[in-house]
């Protein structure tokens, strides 16, 4: 990758004008924190919280082979219900993951799949390569949005008053509908393990739209919320965070989330190396530690299980709900039961901890 | 209290409050703020001998490790386990509950090299942009 100028997003001003401790995320200007990652994780937890996720890509796939292009593209099932969306993988041949998205159904022949930062522009040109000879056409629009997540368990109560249809719907429906004047989207997804919604509106409207959320929030509680608290809860819920968790060599049997597949809905990219690493088995899972005493596990550090070490954490930090230290690593064996002891080495020391179930948190949605 | 204006400073956000040869050691209300979120501190054990500038404990953040370097030399008489029990007084009170541990100096123990109060103001003054 060349180097560019670092961007910001539409909601930048309101960032610093909320206090936000502004740093470079993958090339994006964007707030660390506001009162604190405690404070703001335990907003999210007990009332709620907003985030500017504006960096998050939109891509719309359109056409008469709309949904055959999606099906290609996606290891789960997407399903021709308007309204309707779903977590998936996109996956290469060898079953890596080119990304973890959400594609939703607008239409029988319109599709937004919502993709992640960094890899937006390599997903887009992965749905393009792959639209070749279908009737169905790529448009990446993350230019034209800018996206604010609305968290926790009074986030509904907040939504009804603004958004009253899009509160009815199940968690992961999507509605198309006018923000501000302008056209949008209210998603009933989110990264945290609460209930809430996602909100994908044009520049203008996306900034009317957080300090609607701000001022109409108050008495809820409501607390803007940056990065370092996004990565804590969403941690705790069990969310992977691709380039950390899994990227084109990590597979989705590795990473622990085998419901995400569906081989019997048809041809899909991937599918062939999918049904063989069922069929023979994984090298290496996604488990979840959690320190037996105190210190806070970083990526990278090393886990070992007596005086073997069994593989390295990607994802790590001090769980704000447990008060200690969790992470997940690919720990060579796979199968590792419950409550295994191990032990984390952070600053040459090594701590005891033990494996655990993920999430670590018990998800509200 | 470690009152702000009778300590000395290090240009690393340590403070040292000198009394009868022992120094109180810990972090600035700077440092604290620049840090945030304190969920770990793993302190030196009394009878450990610390050097001037060398680290002898570990601050945890929930986002980052920080180092603390000693900014007096001596042999650690004694670790605030309040604060090895409850982090975050680091953060809530780093010139009273916070403290991180008593030093009984081995001669001046270097405190020629610290700032005084208003030298670490500048100091941090100029740091802001």
């Amino acid at each position: 990758m060349t180097s560019q100028t670092i961007r910001r997003t539409p909601l930048y001003d309101s960032m610093l004008k909320a206090g936000g401790r502004m740093v470079d995320f993958h090339g994006w200007e964007l707030p660390v924190q506001f009162s604190g990652i405690l404070q703001e994780h335990r907003a999210v937890r007990s009332d709620c919280g907003i985030f500017d996720v504006s960096h998050m890509g939109q891509v719309f796939i359109t056409g008469a082979d709309a949904h055959a292009l999606v099906q290609k593209l996606n290891a789960n099932d997407i399903k021709t219900v308007p309204g309707k969306g779903v977590y998936s993988h996109v996956l290469n041949e060898h079953g890596g993951l080119v990304d973890d998205v959400i594609p939703f159904c607008l239409s029988n022949e319109r599709f937004l799949v919502v993709v992640n930062s960094a890899t937006t522009d390599k997903d887009f040109a992965w749905f393009k390569k792959h639209s070749a000879g279908m009737n169905a056409s790529v448009e990446n629009a993350s230019d034209r949005y800018g996206m604010i997540a609305l968290q926790g368990p009074k986030a509904p109560q907040l939504m009804a008053e603004l958004w009253p249809d899009a509160v009815k719907l199940p968690r992961f429906w999507i509605t198309e509908t006018k923000i501000h004047g302008e056209g949008g989207f209210i998603c009933r997804t989110g990264y945290t393990g609460e209930d809430g919604c996602e909100i994908i509106a044009p520049p203008s409207a996306i900034v009317k739209v957080w300090d609607e959320l701000l001022s109409r929030g108050k008495k809820y509680g409501i607390a803007p919320c940056g990065l370092g608290s996004r990565d804590t809860l969403r941690l705790e819920a069990g969310y992977l965070l691709y380039g950390s968790d899994v990227d084109d060599d990590h597979t989705t049997l590795e990473a622990n989330y085998g419901w995400v597949l569906k081989p019997n809905k048809g041809e899909f990219i991937g599918k062939e190396a999918v049904l063989k690493q069922k069929k023979e088995g994984i090298r290496r899972k996604l488990t979840g530690i959690v320190l037996e005493q105190g210190g806070v596990p970083r990526p990278g550090c090393a886990v070992w299980r007596g005086g073997e070490k069994i593989g390295e954490l990607c994802s790590a930090t001090f769980s704000p709900v447990l008060g200690r230290g969790i992470g997940v690593g690919y720990l060579v064996p796979p199968d590792l039961k419950e409550g295994e002891p191990l032990s984390v080495e952070i600053h040459s020391r090594k701590i005891p901890a033990r494996t655990a179930k993920v999430p670590f948190y018990a998800n509200k949605v | 209290m470690y009152t702000p204006e009778k300590c000395k400073y290090t240009k690393t956000h340590e403070w040292a409050c000198i009394e009868n040869g022992v120094a109180a050691v810990g972090i600035t209300d700077y440092a604290q703020h620049e840090i945030s979120d304190i969920v770990f501190v793993e302190l030196p054990k009394p009878g450990a001998n610390i050097r001037q500038g060398e680290r002898c404990a570990v601050i945890e953040s929930v986002k980052a490790a920080s180092d603390f370097f000693a900014p007096v030399s001596g042999e650690v008489v004694e670790a605030n386990s309040a604060l090895a029990a409850e982090p975050a007084l680091a953060n809530q009170s780093p010139h009273e509950k916070g403290w991180f541990c008593k030093i009984k100096l081995s001669g001046d123990g270097g405190q020629a090299a610290l700032m005084d109060y208003a030298a670490y103001q500048q100091f941090t003054a100029s740091l802001k942009h």
